[in-house]
């Protein structure tokens, strides 16, 4: 530790001065330079309304299509090319639909072997007896993968528009405070006996995911309106013991990072055509259909945070 | 189609119109509420649970009530304007 100089000292040093000049604190002209006190701003009736009346001329020698004859044709130009485009965009989607195979037809997508690929070997190829996550998170894993990214987007974006900065958000915090009734003896009782059994919902949703209807996201999305109806109960003070912007980073980071290394590694072992070590396990047990389960845990979190996050955003700016 | 569903397609359509000739923001919400509800009640008779689940959460849960906290915060709820202080000026 280093000793502390007194103040009258320290103003002295060169230290001092720079960091003075550098925030700004002090103007540098003042004590140093002879100076008038500057005239009181008297604002002057009859030049406010001859400097509106010259405003309002000028807006109206442009604006008015009638006396500005460039204005005139580009109104008529835009309206023309408004009505241009819209036909154009029409004719495309038009005729991007007659490509289209006619319905009923052999080449439609809904009467190709995919479909019937997933139903008939399904099960014995992803393991899970839910054929939609099967479908979803081994056969369609690349898409999820993208979804659950496009989330994380969506949350980045508004974490962005509704952040505020330190003295806002305590208003914020202040003026939520205000208004939102807290302590409310129904609600709290109510989120006692009901936020238990809609976790463990989604949670049996999420584990459930390969076996029976659900997965990760609406097991998720279970989870975050517990957690919304638990954080309206209780309150921020609550939440924040368990819940803060660190936390929804570190899910968030460690899930998303979890699916891309454990579908990279499914991809590469597919396209190589080399054997995949995790086990699928017997159809029906709960650790079966090999990283299905895992991938909708992941899912499971990121989703759950993110709704949470949405909501804590919309209410005061932040966590 | 059974009857049952028959009227909860016709809910969902008085739903759909309502919603929008409702003036009542508040209002406004409460029925778009009540239409994801009837729509994964219709989820569940097509047979797709994992639609029903989610929309149940999302659409009924988690969109009405970040509708709600808008709101609340524009002030557009009766009862919950700020106090004559707080208005801005140019109003």
């Amino acid at each position: 530790m280093s000793k502390k100089r007194p103040a009258s000292e320290y103003q002295k040093t060169f230290a001092f001065r720079f960091f003075r000049w550098l925030s700004g604190s002090k103007d540098p002209y003042l004590g140093e330079v002879e100076m008038h006190p500057q005239k009181e701003f008297r604002a002057d009736p009859e030049a406010a309304l001859r400097h509106e009346k010259e405003h309002d001329a000028i807006l109206d020698k442009v604006y008015n299509p009638e006396r500005n004859m460039e204005m005139k044709l580009f109104h008529k130009l835009y309206h023309a090319t408004s009505i241009i485009f819209c036909l154009f965009l029409i004719a495309l989607l038009l005729v991007t639909i007659s490509w289209l195979p006619a319905s009923g037809t052999i080449e439609r997508p809904a009467n190709n072997e995919v479909a019937e690929r997933y139903i008939e070997k399904g099960l014995e190829e992803t393991g899970a007896v839910n054929i939609v996550a099967g479908m979803i998170l081994d056969y369609r894993a690349f898409d999820t993968l993208g979804e659950s990214h496009v989330l994380f987007t969506a949350t980045i974006t508004v974490l962005i528009l509704l952040r505020l900065n330190k003295t806002e958000k305590d208003e914020a915090e202040l003026s939520d405070r205000r208004f939102e009734p807290k302590n409310d003896a129904i609600l709290q009782l109510v989120a006692t006996f009901l936020v238990p059994v809609i976790i463990i919902f989604g949670i049996y949703i999420i584990l459930n995911g390969h076996l029976g209807p659900g997965g990760g996201f609406s097991g998720g999305a279970v989870i975050g309106a517990g957690l919304v109806l638990y954080l309206n109960a209780f309150g921020f003070k609550k939440t924040e013991r368990f819940f803060t912007e660190k936390t929804y980073k570190w899910v968030c980071f460690f899930s998303l990072s979890f699916y891309c290394l454990a579908k990279s590694y499914s991809f590469y072992t597919g396209a190589n055509q080399l054997h995949s070590v995790i086990p699928k396990g017997t159809p029906g047990a709960i650790l079966s259909s090999g990283l299905i389960l895992p991938l909708n845990i992941a899912v499971g979190l990121v989703v759950a945070c993110t709704i949470y996050a949405f909501y804590a955003m919309f209410r005061k700016g932040g966590f | 189609m059974t009857a049952f569903q028959i009227i909860l397609m016709g809910l969902l359509i008085i739903c759909a119109v309502s919603v929008s000739f409702s003036k009542n923001l508040l209002n406004a919400i409460l029925i778009y509420m009540s239409f994801s509800l009837v729509m994964s009640m219709l989820w569940i008779c097509l047979e797709s649970p994992d639609l029903a689940i989610t929309e149940a959460a999302v659409g009924a849960g988690i969109t009405s009530v970040l509708f709600f906290v808008t709101l609340k915060k524009i002030h557009a709820i009766e009862g919950t304007e700020p106090s004559k202080k707080e208005e801005p000026k140019d109003e």
